[in-house]
């Protein structure tokens, strides 16, 4: 799952119109810094970005993503819509289980990547990103909404998602629940009672790219706050602190996920992106991009990751230029990573240097500064044996 | 963290200390509070010149660059090298923490900054607080 795009700035005057989440009087109390995040008034940091990636690489945190949106396809066409709307194959999916997809445009570039929940028969949620919501809302209707047999609702109003990261997630969110957290695998949900709260969406996903959960809970200001508070208690002994966008950014880049509006837009298509092992183009049921992208080949770009060699940090919308300074392509994210010490970035680069070892120039302030092309993720945990992708 | 008295303010968050022939450069407590983690300082060589309000260098949290402007026109004559290894000092101590000293060319600029109680005045302004 991939946030919107939203620049993090140092501005922290804040226009009227912004939107706030059921717990934003819990980040004011925290003494949150607020930015504006594609419309919304979400926290960057609290004490501090690395003390807060550092504890989910080795133990707990906790991110407010309410920002995020969710919308409901229900009934006996359900399925059929899903399948036309989004590029993965939904009908591998069982009740319980989600996956990585994404809507296309009919050039096969991004209206924004999703992750799909199956919560029973003909009954699916796909969470969407928050700058996109309105976008996406929109877009289901008119791609969708004259297919027989499928309501459209949007409920991105109705939940508060906290997300729990981290190795000692499963720990701290145990405490507040009967549910047998070891039972629920990677990107594999259930419902239960947490937190004092019935009927609660519990699923191991995340975009940390560490061990962890997101939970549902309704939106009000007075369950929200409660439900945070007993999460933190919960996991007090491990040392859980609140973590912000700061945090989740460079988490998310350490393990390469896509950002809208970075990696991935209505400018970058799938194969560029690199996101071919999530776009079923065998599945039985045409889905909207398909046939740009079966006409597409080759992509002449390629998203892939940077290190730098010299000293200097790469940052979104650098350009990047060979050794001798030729034009090859742009920096789509870039940042210091808390986790591995180095300054790491992802680029589109034209395909025929999108080669590991490759070496090429990031242009930072008028300089040349030398970066490796390397494989990514830059950063994988080793996983527990329950939570492997099946 | 107060002010010093002693120091002049620009509104884009550096101050500036004046000792006899020297100026003394840095960012302010409120742009370290901002910036967050400290990685990186970007600054000139010894003998680069200075021209107010111009960028002069740039000051890298992990999530941000900011660049740093001059409060007023000079040349450099000293750089903080310690800052390379340990940019995170001036997150501990903004007010202590020097990226450069100069000597000016036009001491009467001086006189469109602020004073301490002046810039905490537009700081709180700024944040709303």
């Amino acid at each position: 799952m991939s946030e919107a795009d939203g620049t993090l700035t140092l501005d922290l005057k804040v226009s009227e119109p912004l939107r706030r989440t059921g717990l934003h009087g819990t980040h004011k109390t925290l003494k949150a810094k607020m930015v504006d995040f594609g419309g919304w008034e979400m926290p960057v940091e609290y004490a501090g970005l690395v003390a807060e990636h550092n504890a989910v690489r080795t133990a707990v945190g906790v991110f407010d993503v309410s920002h995020m949106g969710c919308i409901q396809l229900r009934g006996p066409g359900s399925l059929d819509a899903v399948q036309k709307l989004l590029m993965n194959d939904a009908s591998r999916l069982q009740v319980g289980q989600a996956h990585y997809s994404a809507m296309l445009t009919p050039d096969g570039t991004f209206v924004d990547d999703v992750v799909l929940h199956k919560l029973s028969e003909n009954d699916y949620l796909i969470v969407i990103n928050a700058g996109t919501r309105e976008k996406d809302v929109q877009w289901v209707r008119r791609t969708i909404g004259q297919m027989p047999s499928v309501h459209i609702n949007d409920y991105s109003d109705l939940y508060t998602q906290i997300a729990i990261q981290g190795p000692l997630a499963e720990q701290t969110l145990q405490k507040l629940t009967d549910v047998d957290l070891g039972t629920i695998k990677n990107y594999w949900f259930k419902w239960g009672k947490v937190a004092g709260q019935y009927n609660v969406l519990i699923a191991r996903t995340g975009y940390t790219g560490e061990d962890g959960f997101e939970i549902y809970v309704p939106s009000d200001e007075a369950t929200s706050a409660d439900v945070w508070r007993q999460v933190f208690e919960a996991g007090q002994e491990f040392g859980i602190v609140p973590c912000g966008l700061g945090a989740r950014n460079t988490l998310r880049l350490e393990s390469s996920m896509a950002l809208y509006g970075h990696e991935i837009s209505d400018e970058i298509n799938v194969f560029e992106a690199g996101l071919n092992r999530y776009c079923k183009l065998e599945k039985p049921m045409d889905f909207v991009g398909k046939t740009a992208l079966l006409a597409a080949g080759e992509p002449t770009r390629k998203l892939v990751g940077l290190e730098m060699v010299d000293r200097g940090i790469a940052r979104d919308g650098y350009a990047v230029r060979s050794l001798e300074g030729e034009p090859l392509g742009v920096v789509t994210s870039g940042s210091p990573s808390p986790t591995l010490k180095k300054n790491i970035a992802m680029a589109f680069v034209p395909a025929v240097d999108a080669v590991h070892g490759n070496e090429l120039a990031v242009e930072i302030r008028g300089s040349l500064v030398k970066a490796r092309v390397v494989a990514t993720p830059f950063y994988k945990r080793v996983r527990k044996p329950a939570e492997i992708i099946s | 963290m107060s002010y010093p008295g002693t120091y002049r303010f620009t509104k884009e968050h550096e101050w500036i200390e004046v000792n006899g022939d020297t100026a003394t450069i840095g960012i302010t407590d409120h742009a370290q509070h901002l910036l967050g983690d400290i990685v990186f300082v970007d600054l000139p060589k010894p003998g680069t010149e200075l021209k107010k309000k111009e960028s002069f260098g740039s000051v890298e949290s992990v999530k941000a660059v900011s660049d740093v402007y001059a409060p007023a026109s000079g040349t450099v004559t000293e750089v903080n090298g310690s800052l390379t290894s340990a940019p995170e000092t001036i997150n501990e101590d903004a007010n202590a923490t020097w990226l450069l000293k100069a000597t000016l060319s036009d001491p009467a600029e001086l006189d469109s900054l602020l004073d301490a109680a002046a810039y905490e005045q537009y700081v709180s302004e700024e944040t709303g607080s």
